[in-house]
């Protein structure tokens, strides 16, 4: 049997975690290079559409977000169940859309700007009167480029 | 006086991979890997007064309408959202000389030797404010899928590649000939809301 139990009196080497460390490391840093932060806390749903031809966005620093949808069911208490207009992290009309526009346009460097682009995220149960409200102001504030987010499609 | 061993202590790294994993945790929760995707348009700009929109024979526009129940017709027909994509570039290329459809002129594009004829065609998008944006977003791709569709043949035909691996200024060539010309029209159907 002695050939099976081992010789008495040699423990098991232990195991060592030193490299666990190391190894968590390196899924951290992976982690920290890939992603982003997330910006801002969505106060609507928005449930993008699906469309086949899409592409990627070019810069995301050169990237305002305009979010329209119902609000969560967290917000509801408060705004109710219409539609809403989310920029930054606030609920806001279609006329403080020309404020924020201009502000982000001031926050970027002179040459970037007219490649600015505007990331519409628009929950699909929407209804196309306020989208055509949103673009209409877009073009009159001169921020031409925009982008209809969409999942990608097979 | 307790005895005390001779060197350094070694330290313990066992506590090490927990404190890394709580700042994993930390990243995994804060951060987004979502990439943003979408389809890409330019807004026409608000027009100067003085500057009269170009004249557009009535055969040269596709009027492609979705309605407030989602329903779609193109030049006044019911059709299914499935048959736009070809119902568009048969309308585009207009490989009959049909005088229905759209018409061609000839025009000098850059990088190409002899002229081309290029489509006069304009696809006239219009919505109503109570057409859902997931219809209306679907029927922008089905269009821009026919664009694309369009491009591609153009390229394989003429440089026998996809329009994708074509070189900036193929690819600048291929955009003259196939331009996106969709018009959108605000929706009418009722005044804008305050």
């Amino acid at each position: 049997m002695a050939k099976f139990t081992g010789k008495k009196g040699k423990k098991i080497a232990g195991f060592s975690t030193a490299s666990m460390g190391d190894i968590v490391f390196i899924l951290l840093f992976f982690f920290m290079v890939t992603t982003t932060m997330r910006e801002t806390e969505l106060k609507v749903k928005t449930e993008i559409p699906k469309a086949s031809e899409v592409s990627k966005l070019e810069r995301k620093d050169l990237t305002v977000y305009i979010n329209i949808g119902t609000p969560i069911a967290s917000e509801q208490a408060r705004y109710g169940t219409d539609t809403r207009i989310q920029l930054d992290d606030s609920f806001q009309t279609v006329d403080d859309i020309r404020n924020f526009i201009a502000s982000r346009r001031e926050g970027m460097d002179e040459p970037d700007r007219p490649y600015m682009t505007t990331a519409l995220k628009i929950d699909k149960d929407t209804k196309m009167g306020i989208v055509s409200d949103v673009k209409e102001e877009l073009r009159r504030c001169q921020a031409l480029k925009i982008m209809y987010n969409a999942i990608k499609a097979e | 006086m307790a005895r005390r061993k001779k060197g350094m202590p070694e330290l313990n790294g066992a506590g090490m991979s927990d404190i890394s994993f709580l700042l994993l945790c930390f990243f995994l929760m804060t951060s987004s890997m979502d990439e943003s995707m979408g389809l890409s348009r330019i807004l026409p700009p608000i027009p100067d007064g003085e500057i009269k929109p170009p004249e557009i024979k009535a055969h040269n526009i596709l009027i492609v309408l979705v309605d407030g129940q989602d329903r779609l017709s193109v030049n006044g027909r019911i059709m299914d959202v499935n048959d736009l994509k070809a119902a568009a570039k048969e309308f585009i290329l207009n490989p009959t000389n049909d005088p229905t459809k759209s018409s061609k002129r000839p025009e000098e594009i850059p990088g190409i030797a002899e002229p081309v004829m290029v489509t006069e065609a304009v696809i006239s998008l219009q919505n109503v404010r109570f057409t859902s944006y997931e219809a209306y977003l679907r029927v922008q791709n089905e269009l821009a899928a026919a664009y694309n569709e369009l491009r591609d043949e153009e390229s394989k035909a003429r440089f026998s590649r996809k329009f994708s691996e074509l070189n900036e200024v193929q690819r600048n060539s291929i955009t003259q000939i196939y331009k996106q010309r969709i018009s959108e029209s605000p929706p009418k159907d009722t005044r804008k809301k305050k």
